[in-house]
């Protein structure tokens, strides 16, 4: 009980966590990046009219959300290297977030897109745009719009989820600080710390996506 | 062919169609169509729920596919093929009952849109023309809105202005006014009334059957996916010939 | 893999029920004063929810295990991993269950709770026999939702240490060299709890969607 509370340990490590908060933006951003092009790809083979097609993006989607992603990035990490991909940790855990991510996205983005009316297709097909210009230029500003919300509170979870890649020791906030931890065995300290740190990093980012949206979204709607 | 052609015109017609069938599964929705249309000519459909107008309509600018028959329009044939298909949407224009103003756009962008992506005016030229019409169709004031902040008259009013920036031969409307507060319709239907008046090839399907005494060149009337008749409107409101034509204007006079 | 390694793996997997359904318990009352709490109308107490709920939404479920592991070690309190992890899960779920009660709790119209002011009830009995229960039926959906999180989030115990399902699988892993067969079968065993779930789920959602046209 006579415990007093040292955070010298992490004041010295500061340098290095902060560091490690870059790794994890990257690991952060790159996932995202990558799960929207996983999913946009996605709906569109999820919409194809090969039946096969379709139930296999259907699979990919319910086992990623049926699984933990603790299970898939390890699996990631030993098949990749099967499969002849040598990479380090951090771009691993990178595909393996996007991944995971992607599958959530292919979810979110199939509902924008069937959010829009009928109507606004056939409008812009009456004018006498083709399909790709009816899709850029009308679906996808109102599509991005309904889905931000969801997409965007997906992202904070990738980022928290992030955490996760310490399991294979990529360069990011929690393998850094678990080092720092072996080292000192302030792990309270740390872990508190590092927290905290986390709660900033998920604030900012949802600072940053509000931003975005009220700048770009700000098209009235009834 | 075209047995029920309008014979006051000699020259091509602007619309035609001839033995056009169209099937949703088993379901048929449209049985052996024959109508055209003369450049100029105001056309009223109308018929019960579900007879197939709209279903028409949308034949004409292919939004909607059909199996049987052939459709021209202003001398294009209506193929399959994606070429003329887009080709007919340049040259027809189409009001919805749901307006399908595009939300994230302001009015102007609205009506410059297609004029710029699709006929490749550069941007001066389409908002001149984006302006003039919405001068035309009286909301000239409300161009930098978004459809969001306008009633519904007002919407239909610029989806109307949007159509004609194309600068079309002919316009398809869809009950241009069903989806509207009673005190909106004759706004509307005075900006259809203007359009006619200056020559516009229409084809509406409508139940306002005073637009249709006081526009229309010919009434349609539609049951079961098929033309049951066809007369002008004076011949049409107080001379009907089938036992269903009567009963549908019975029922829809009546209503008002 | 052998009928042994199997077993070990099934051993685990006891551990990751027995985890997710204490963790789901014990968070769903904690969750109920957290949601009571954040519609209380008591400004203060709201605000101290509501910044409960948005630390727990905030950062990682890893972190929340090891502040609470050592953190409960810190204030002198002795636990093995099993019960520190234990109550890690159930503040988490708290938090999380809390604030999707608080959304259905809300979307209760306010109607609702007018009538039964206008009847005399009292605050229980205004929650108990009218908010509550309708309250319920429109979190269902996002409840098991979440419920498939908070299982797929016991695999987080296995970095602290404690030997359930993932990390029976770690273990067998390292002792038979064949990850791929081992993090396959860990794989299908969890989809195999979650995947009921999540099609309950949905299937709860679309009924309540076609219900309320
Ligand atoms: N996508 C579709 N799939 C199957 N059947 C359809 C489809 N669209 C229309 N129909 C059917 O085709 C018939 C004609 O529909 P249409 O919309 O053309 O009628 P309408 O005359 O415009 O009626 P309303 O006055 O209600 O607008 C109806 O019986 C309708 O149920
Ligand atoms: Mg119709």
């Amino acid at each position: 009980m006579n415990y007093t509370l040292d955070f010298t340990p992490v004041i010295d490590g500061l340098p290095n966590l902060l560091w490690a908060c870059l790794g994890t933006f990257t690991l952060a951003i790159c996932g995202m990046l990558l799960a929207i092009v996983i999913g946009i790809g996605g709906v569109i083979l999820r919409q194809s009219p090969l039946k096969p097609l379709r139930w296999l993006v259907i699979g990919f989607v319910e086992l990623i959300r049926n699984t933990p992603f603790l299970v898939q990035i390890f699996f990631i990490y030993f098949a990749l290297p099967l499969a002849g991909i040598r990479l380090d940790p951090t771009p691993t855990a990178i595909i393996a977030l996007g991944i995971n991510g992607g599958a959530y996205a292919i979810e979110i983005i199939r509902g924008g897109v069937q959010s829009i009316s009928k109507g606004q297709m056939e409008a812009g097909l009456a004018l006498g745009l083709h399909k790709a210009q009816v899709f850029r230029l009308i679906i996808l500003k109102p599509a991005l719009r309904a889905i931000y919300p969801s997409l965007t509170s997906q992202f904070i979870l990738l980022t928290l989820t992030t955490s996760i890649a310490s399991a294979i020791s990529a360069y990011e906030l929690t393998s850094v600080s678990q080092r720092i931890e072996s080292d000192s065995f302030r792990s309270f300290e740390v872990y508190f710390t590092v927290t905290a740190f986390y709660l900033v990093i998920s604030w900012v980012m949802m600072r940053i996506f509000a931003l975005f949206s009220s700048r770009y979204f700000s098209y009235p709607v009834r | 062919m075209n047995q029920t052609i309008n014979s006051a015109t000699t020259t091509e017609p602007m619309i035609s169609l001839s033995g056009v069938e169209k099937w949703y599964g088993a379901f048929k929705a449209l049985d052996n169509i024959n109508m055209s249309v003369a450049k100029g000519e105001k056309i009223v459909l109308c018929g019960p729920s579900g007879s197939g107008k709209s279903t028409l309509i949308r034949c004409i600018n292919h939004l909607e596919a059909y199996q049987k028959g052939d459709i021209h329009v202003g001398g294009i044939m209506l193929g399959h093929g994606s070429k003329t298909i887009d080709a007919v949407r340049r040259e027809v224009g189409m009001v919805f009952q749901q307006f399908n103003l595009f939300p994230h756009l302001t009015v102007l962008q609205n009506c410059m849109l297609a004029p710029m992506r699709s006929l490749g005016l550069d941007k001066a030229q389409a908002e001149d023309r984006a302006r003039t019409l919405l001068e035309r169709v009286k909301i000239s004031e409300q161009a930098e809105k978004y459809p969001a902040q306008l009633s519904g008259g007002q919407q239909q009013r610029v989806a109307i202005a949007r159509a004609l920036c194309m600068r079309p031969k002919a316009m398809l409307f869809d009950e241009p006014t069903s989806a509207l507060d009673p005190e909106m319709v004759k706004e509307v239907l005075d900006t259809m009334i203007a359009l006619a008046e200056e020559g516009m090839t229409m084809i509406c399907v409508t139940h306002e059957m005073g637009f249709a005494r006081q526009v229309a060149d010919r009434v349609i009337f539609m049951a079961s996916g098929a033309i049951v008749e066809e007369a002008p409107p004076a011949e049409f409101f107080s001379n009907p010939k089938h036992e269903r034509t009567r009963k549908f204007l019975g029922e829809i006079l009546g209503r008002h | 893999m052998g009928r042994e390694e199997f077993l070990f793996l099934l051993a685990g997997l006891k551990w990751t029920v027995a985890l997710s359904v204490v963790a789901f318990i014990c968070g769903s009352v904690a969750g109920l004063m957290v949601a009571l709490a954040r519609t209380s109308g008591i400004f203060i107490v709201e605000r101290l929810t509501a910044g409960y709920i948005a630390v727990f939404q905030g950062t990682p479920l890893l972190m929340q295990l090891f502040v609470v592991y050592y953190g409960l070690a810190l204030i002198g309190i002795q636990m093995d991993a099993w019960a520190a992890v234990s109550v890690g899960l159930t503040l988490h779920a708290s938090a999380f269950l809390g604030e999707i009660w608080r959304g259905s709790i809300e979307a209760v119209p306010r109607g609702q709770t007018e009538a039964a002011k206008a009847l005399s009830l009292g605050y229980v009995s205004r929650m108990k026999d009218v908010v509550l229960p309708q309250a319920i039926r429109i979190s269902l959906p996002a409840t098991i939702g979440f419920l498939v999180q908070l299982i797929k989030g016991t695999s987080l115990a296995s970095i602290v240490g404690f030997t359930e399902l993932t990390r029976a699988g770690n273990i067998i892993s390292n002792q038979i060299f064949q990850p791929l067969t081992v993090f396959g079968v860990v794989g299908a065993l969890y989809f195999l709890m979650c995947c009921p779930l999540t099609i309950y789920g949905a299937h709860l959602e679309r009924k309540f969607l076609t219900a309320s046209r």
